[in-house]
């Protein structure tokens, strides 16, 4: 059973790794600020949340896996509408922040 | 090589970085970001002495820690206040710049879009 | 050991490259936004070090408050900073580039040949933790061993708040600091700006409650505070109160007042300035922080709003 759980975090872990590693690619190769806001929050949430999903098996019930739920839901708000403002700054002002 | 003395080694170089932006750029605004590098290079040095300090169960020399949170709220503190003075004479004059009136060199003007 | 090393190795060449970066880059707004970078990297090497209550403080304050103040100054100063571009010449940037080696240099000897054992006062420090009463070390240095630092820091915060509101033009003398936003009621940052609050108001009393035994403390949750209050006013949901406001400033003073009275207290309690009495250390120390606490939030945050920019409305 452990080991299981331990597998299931490396695999977990790992596949939110190849998430950060394709948004952090998406960002610096998209062509406009749209497509490069949807690689950056895409790996954000998803990669992030396969990261707490791993480590989730490793905590102590019930404070430290709270926590971690809660540092990925707070990530998700605030990517949500940091990507927001920023998408709505780009489409107004042709991409330079005011 | 071990962990702090990698980061004492980085300190010292962050600091030469920061000393360098400070002296280099003429924007003021980038003058206070260099100092803030330098600051923050001292703040890892000292950093790297808290935990070279470690003993008696703890991770790190307690008192350097305690010193360093409040270096760390004290430079915020005249950071903000240099941006207040920087604002001031921004609001004042209209231009920001620290090029001296004795060596003219024509500002010239980018189109603002640049 | 050696996984440890290539983790700290590759941290550090990071976050040399982004300091490197922060200082060449041509535009001053991705300076800034290279600074705010630098700064969260920095946190992860607080971590590396262990030092948790330093990571913590660095993230609020070096990340995030002087973060916003930096966005904030660099977005009002967007056209003059980029007509400033021409840099000194060869002959300058030789002489600053040797003189900075040369600094990094002797700093790198003086690493290199530090003191081995180190000299540490963590055995001190934890010799004594039991007669405070708190099980933090670093808040028993803040608050018991070396509180006369901690009282100065609270001033020094305070009086470049003074000098932040002395910078105002004569006709905003006492009125309203101002966050430069486009604010819309409707909008996502209103939402977010209604949603985040009460969970960040709870985060920041946590932080600062378990400050006593675990990492964290005033600073660091003064800071969570602040921030939630600058959302909140960034939204366009409230407004700076006026500083001339009464109940603003006696807050202000209250923390340092409090924190100078238990001091001085001690001379009669407890024989010297700044000692507590036999039993009363941790009741005391509570005291001094609760007092401390709104001192802190609003100082912080005012400080990122800068120097008042218009007169509140009659």
């Amino acid at each position: 059973m452990k080991i299981a759980l331990d597998i299931f975090t490396i695999f977990s872990v790992m596949a939110g790794a190849f998430f950060f590693l394709a948004g952090t690619v998406g960002l610096l190769r998209f062509p406009d600020p749209l497509t490069r806001l949807h690689a950056l929050t895409k790996a954000d949430n998803l990669g992030l949340g396969l990261v707490v999903l791993g480590l989730l098996p490793q905590t102590h019930w019930p404070l430290d896996t709270i926590k971690l739920i809660a540092i990925w839901l707070f990530a998700l708000l605030a990517g949500a509408t940091v990507g927001q403002l920023m998408a709505c700054t780009a489409r107004r002002g042709g991409g330079q922040p005011k | 090589m071990n962990g702090p003395t990698l980061f004492g080694l980085c300190a010292a170089a962050l600091i030469g970085f920061g000393l360098y932006g400070l002296i280099v750029n003429p924007q003021p605004l980038r003058k206070i970001i260099g100092f803030n590098i330098i600051g923050s290079g001292v703040f890892l040095l000292f950093g790297t002495i808290a935990r070279r300090g470690a003993a008696a169960g703890m991770g790190g020399d307690p008192v350097p820690q305690a010193l360093l949170i409040t270096g760390i709220v004290v430079a915020f503190s005249a950071t903000a206040l240099a941006v207040a003075l920087l604002l001031r004479l921004f609001d004042e004059g209209g231009v920001v710049t620290l090029v001296s009136e004795a060596s003219p060199t024509e500002a010239k003007a980018d189109p603002p879009d640049a | 050991m050696t996984l440890a090393l290539a983790v700290d190795i590759g941290l550090a060449l990071l976050i040399l490259a982004m300091a490197a970066w922060t200082i060449a880059v041509r535009d001053t707004f991705a300076s800034v936004i290279g600074f705010v970078t630098y700064g969260l990297l920095l946190t992860l090497v607080w971590v590396r070090l262990a030092l948790p209550d330093v990571a913590l403080t660095e993230a609020a304050m070096g990340g995030g408050l002087t973060g916003a103040l930096l966005i904030g100054a660099a977005a009002r100063l967007r056209r003059t900073e980029a007509t400033v571009r021409e840099r000194p010449g060869v002959f300058t940037r030789t002489l600053a580039a040797v003189l900075s080696a040369t600094v990094t240099a002797a700093l790198s000897f003086c690493v290199l040949n530090l003191p081995d054992p180190a000299p540490t006062l963590a055995p001190g420090a934890a010799a004594k933790l039991g007669s405070t009463g708190v099980g933090n070390p670093v808040t028993a240095v803040l608050l018991a061993y070396r509180s006369m630092d901690t009282l100065l820091e609270a001033i020094v915060v305070l009086i470049a708040l003074f000098g932040v509101w002395s910078l105002a033009h004569d006709r905003f003398w006492g009125g309203c600091p101002q966050l430069r936003t486009h604010a819309d009621s409707e909008g996502i940052l209103a939402y977010f700006a209604r949603i985040l609050p009460p969970i960040g108001i709870i985060v920041g009393v946590y932080i600062f409650w378990i400050g006593a035994d675990f990492p964290g403390g005033k600073f660091q949750g003064a800071t969570i505070l602040a921030a939630m209050w600058l959302l909140v006013i960034g939204a366009g949901l409230a407004h700076f109160p006026p500083v001339s406001q009464a109940w603003l400033r006696i807050l202000l003073v209250a923390g340092p007042l409090v924190f100078m009275a238990i001091g001085f207290a001690g001379i009669v309690t407890a024989g010297a300035v700044f000692a507590y009495p036999d039993g009363f250390a941790k009741p005391l120390i509570l005291a001094i922080e609760i007092a401390l606490m709104p001192t802190l939030v609003l100082a912080l945050a005012l400080l990122v709003a800068g120097a008042p920019q218009r007169m509140p409305p009659q």
